[in-house]
């Protein structure tokens, strides 16, 4: 067995938890069960990943499996790790059958004719999800193992989730091996980021609980629409404000989960507007500032500032848009007519 | 009666019984609830400043997160004559003894303590520098 696979394999291992070791090894199939009872899953890490290579020098491993490894535990640790989301488009309306053969077939080859080095690697999942990782190499260089893509791609949909590695310098070759291989003819970046692989998914298949304009009517006065303090001395004074909040801010978020995002982030291409005798910024340019919020789940934040009484309700449009439009970076430039309010470019 | 500002809400005006003691909570982790409070008390009647208003500022254990100078809580309570009271209520121990403070000041101003009235608190709130 090769000794950089070797070595991969024994910091892939070791990257994984220790209570995870063994049922990530199962997923992985390529030992066997025997061979997996004889491993002490007790002892430290570094133990336990040198005996996991010893057992894989046994089997002969090479960087395929080794590969196949680290999808598994990509796909399980995604959070760790920024995904993008691209939209693709087709040309006409051909409605074409996908055939998984024929779609590997044609992304390994046009990145192979692109460059020789490099380590291709595909896993399908259950929800038609494929996992593809690819470790780039240059014409002179084998292919460096520890930077590779990531690309989840539903093949019912036209959207596909990047990782990109840090060589960036791939991106372009990757996108159009996608395209090539899917039959599209066109790939766009959107302007949605986040750690959240799921809540991304969410937010392009339109799976979460989304709110519709519907008429309802409003609720009676004793409508428990918040749990009421359990002392019936306390008497809350604001209560219809309450639920006025409340019932805006169900209408806006729905009522499930929202999508796992970090940040939102704006990019002001506006006009200062200040006091005329001031006199700041004289030349009439735009006043060009970044907005940026992050929050370990900034659209539960949001959807908490009304009721928490940390801002009014209804919540500006620019943040409740997020999920709707899927994206969560914005360039906000002048309205020119008649309205001096911004607005959001697409 | 809880109420997230002043004044409150006229619809309910028949339902409330007499109020005996107003305690204006400010979140010292928030410079709104400073301001809240401040606008709020344009709306107290006067006769409400002789005891039956006192302040609680809550959140001093983060000391950290403070968005408010203790200086300008303690000028608030010199300007309408009212004790001002700290406390943490993410403390459970600190939550009770608090609540049992304020518990005592409501009886006096509700007048079920004899020989004690709202009014003691004003002669109390004098500070030792100002003879």
């Amino acid at each position: 067995m090769d000794e950089t696979v070797a070595e991969y394999i024994r910091r892939t291992v070791l990257k994984i938890p220790r209570d995870e070791i063994k049922t990530m090894l199962q997923k992985w199939g390529f030992l066997s069960e025997a061979q997996l009872q004889t491993l002490n899953f007790r002892q430290i890490k570094d133990n336990i990943s040198q005996e996991v290579v010893q057992l894989c020098e046994e089997n002969s491993a090479d960087i395929k499996q080794a590969a196949v490894l680290d999808i598994i535990y990509n796909h399980i640790y995604h959070n760790k790790r920024m995904w993008s989301v691209y939209q693709m488009k087709k040309s006409g309306e051909e409605l074409e059958y996908f055939d998984i053969t024929d779609f590997k077939k044609k992304f390994k080859g046009r990145l192979r004719s692109a460059l020789k080095n490099v380590t291709i690697t595909f896993k399908e999942y259950e929800d038609n999800a494929i996992w593809i990782r690819v470790a780039w190499g240059t014409p002179y260089k084998k292919p460096n193992q520890y930077k590779p893509s990531y690309v989840v791609y539903h093949s019912q949909t036209p959207y596909v989730f990047i990782s990109s590695s840090v060589l960036k310098s791939n991106l372009p070759l990757l996108c159009q091996a996608l395209i090539v291989a899917s039959n599209y003819h066109d790939i766009r970046e959107m302007e949605l980021r986040s750690h959240s692989l799921n809540s991304l998914k969410d937010i392009v298949f339109k799976r979460y609980s989304q709110n519709f304009q519907t008429y309802s009517p409003k609720p009676l006065q004793g409508g428990n629409s918040e749990p009421e303090s359990a002392d019936i001395r306390i008497v809350q004074e604001n209560r219809s404000e309450k639920e006025r909040i409340h019932r805006l801010n169900e209408e806006v978020f729905g009522g499930g989960p929202q999508p796992k995002l970090e940040f939102a982030q704006y990019k002001l291409e506006t006009m200062f507007k200040s006091d005329p005798k001031m006199g700041v910024l004289d030349k009439k340019e735009p006043f060009r500032c970044l907005v940026k919020f992050s929050s370990p789940h900034l659209l539960e934040s949001l959807k908490s500032l009304a009721p928490a009484g940390m801002a009014d309700a209804p919540l500006s449009p620019l943040l409740t848009c997020i999920p709707h439009k899927a994206r969560n970076y914005f360039k906000i430039r002048e309205k020119k007519g008649l309205f001096p309010e911004s607005f959001v470019s697409p | 009666h809880l109420a997230t500002s002043l004044p409150l809400p006229s619809e309910r005006d028949h339902l409330r019984p007499r109020i005996d003691l107003i305690v204006f909570m400010i979140d010292i982790k928030s410079k709104y609830s400073l301001k809240n409070v401040e606008a709020s008390l344009a709306h107290v009647d006067a006769s409400f400043f002789l005891g039956k208003v006192c302040f609680l500022v809550t959140g001093v254990g983060r000391v950290n997160a403070c968005s408010i100078e203790t200086n300008a809580v303690c000028k608030l309570g010199e300007a309408y004559c009212s004790p001002v009271l700290f406390c943490e209520l993410e403390l459970e121990g600190i939550r009770v003894v608090t609540a049992q403070r304020l518990l005592r000041m409501l009886q006096i101003c509700a007048g079920h303590i004899p020989g004690v009235s709202a009014l003691s608190f004003v002669s109390l709130m004098r500070n030792s520098d100002d003879d």
